[in-house]
């Protein structure tokens, strides 16, 4: 039942936003089965939708996310292998560290992914190209993050381990990785993000592997309602990704 | 930071930051010492015959290719080719982008039900995008300038929608109680105000642009640098391939300095 405090509710601008997106996507349609715009150029949204079962069955979807999650598993798990020692080394080191976290940002903001050409050439056109550069991109965010988290450690917690005579490892280990986790953890979130970006991005360029290829491979054979969907299925991967991230992000937050 | 200095005075003491003492000539002299580390090492890999002869180059052979780039009328038209690009990108996706940061940011019920959608759309890959923008701009220049123009948006968005948020409360009343117009609330209290997050956004919707439009010259072009870092990858010229994206990124780190310096933050 609408009531007054209902356009005052939560739900409310959920449901209007929704709408909106679904609205547009009627227009859409409508626009194209008029002809007011170009059904070669933009496919029915309904086409699309029926395109989906299509992908799934005939495009080895399941195949395609599996390369895709391998390549994706491999370099988040080497970001982390990678990364956090980097950040816990430029903590430990303040030398290092001057020295060094103006670079580490620097190659953050730097587009990396463009030295694609490069690792083709030293690892050929293989899923190696694509851990590798994946990797690249994704660790600066790391680094930093780890070396932020580590610097932000309450020093209370810091005088706890020096009174019970911690060693430098025991320090690591049970006091200074334990507080900074949260920092390490949105680090984790974006250097993921980007691994998640590279993969995908390099994919498509260099028309191997998982879901990246999909489009590329789609869009080669003009089969636009195939590419639509399968552009829209990868935005759906990334948003479900990125949201599992944010919540183990939250979830960690409060430990803080 | 207080607590960071805490911490840095803690560590001096404990072992956690051996040579605490470090001034900026030690910092220099780290980093000179990394560069040459580096150069000396790349340079004997080189030498080494361990790898394929070309995947490593001598550094001389980079520094000449280097010259020979920069000697080549061919990189400076590419190079305004690219730089029209990204200028464009940013031009279209970053006016849209504090247009709609503002709108988001400025209406609560607005802001919570269109900016999910921005936020959640920002972090997927936008190169996919691609293969529409070619069959609606089709394969020239057009096609990169939009999908340039749609990286830089969400970013653009997001950061003018929070600088919008987070506007301080006193001097909206102040605007109020001085009976401003809505032009006079924009141009005296929120763009002022919204400067430094407008220009950080700008300047991480420059990044973005940059990435964006040089893969999409890779993917399928005939002009731009993208273009050219691919014909030289297929001429298999390694030299003239590390000396452009050395050139590359110093570029587009030049780009982010001036807009670093310009937003008050350093890269």
């Amino acid at each position: 039942m609408a009531s007054p405090s209902f356009s005052q509710s939560r739900a409310f601008p959920i449901l209007l936003g929704a709408s909106t997106f679904i609205g547009a996507f009627v227009a859409l349609e409508v626009l194209l089965r008029y002809g007011v715009v170009n059904k070669y150029v933009v496919p029915l949204p309904s086409q699309v939708l029926m395109s989906l079962e299509r992908i799934v069955v005939e495009e080895n979807i399941v195949g395609r996310m599996r390369d895709t999650a391998w390549e994706m598993f491999v370099s988040c798990i080497a970001v982390i292998v990678l990364g956090v020692p980097m950040g816990a080394l430029l903590y430990r080191w303040q030398p290092l560290r001057r020295a060094l976290l103006d670079w580490v940002a620097a190659l953050a903001a730097a587009p990396l992914v463009l030295a694609f050409p490069l690792f083709l050439v030293i690892f050929g056109r293989s899923a190696t190209t694509v851990i590798v550069m994946s990797v690249i991109t994704g660790l600066a965010p790391i680094v930093i993050k780890t070396t932020e988290g580590l610097l932000g450690v309450r020093s209370v917690l810091i005088n706890v381990g020096r009174s019970l005579k911690m060693t430098d490892a025991q320090m690591l280990r049970m006091i200074l990785l334990p507080a900074a986790l949260p920092v390490i953890f949105s680090g984790i979130r974006l250097s993921w993000t980007f691994v998640l970006i590279s993969v995908v991005g390099i994919e498509f360029l260099i028309n191997l592997g998982g879901l990246g290829q999909l489009i590329n491979d789609l869009a080669e054979r003009y089969d636009l309602p195939g590419t639509y969907g399968a552009i829209g299925f990868v935005i759906l991967v990334s948003v479900i990704f990125f949201m599992l991230l944010e919540r183990v992000e939250s979830w960690l937050r409060p430990a803080r | 930071m207080a607590a960071t200095g805490q911490v840095k005075d803690l560590t001096a003491t404990m072992g956690w930051a051996r040579g605490g003492r470090s001034s900026l000539r030690s910092t220099n002299l780290i980093r000179i010492g990394l560069l040459l580390g580096m150069g000396i090492g790349w340079e004997a890999l080189s030498r080494s015959g361990l790898l394929f002869r070309d995947v490593v180059p001598s550094l001389f052979s980079i520094w000449a290719a280097i010259w020979k780039l920069v000697m080549n009328p061919a990189f400076y038209a590419n190079l305004q080719v690219t730089a029209w690009e990204i200028f464009a990108s940013l031009a279209i996706g970053g006016g849209l982008g504090v247009a709609v940061g503002i709108i988001l940011g400025a209406n609560r019920f607005l802001g919570a039900a269109y900016e999910p959608y921005v936020y959640y759309l920002a972090p997927t890959p936008r190169i996919i995008f691609f293969p529409v923008m070619i069959m609606w701009f089709g394969v020239g220049v057009a096609s990169k300038i939009a999908l340039g123009a749609l990286s830089c948006f969400f970013t653009v968005a997001l950061s003018t929608a929070g600088g919008m948020r987070e506007i301080d409360k006193v001097l909206i009343r102040v605007g109020r109680s001085f009976r401003a117009t809505p032009w006079q609330m924009a141009m005296k209290i929120y763009l002022p105000a919204m400067r430094v997050p407008v220009l950080n956004g700008i300047r991480l919707g420059f990044g973005t642009a940059t990435v964006t439009a040089l893969l999409a010259e890779t993917k399928l072009s005939n002009q731009g640098l993208g273009f050219m870092i691919m014909q030289i990858y297929s001429r298999f010229d390694m030299p003239s391939l590390y000396g452009l994206l050395i050139i590359v990124f110093i570029l587009a780190g030049v780009g982010n300095l001036i807009l670093g310096k310009a937003t008050g933050t350093s890269a």
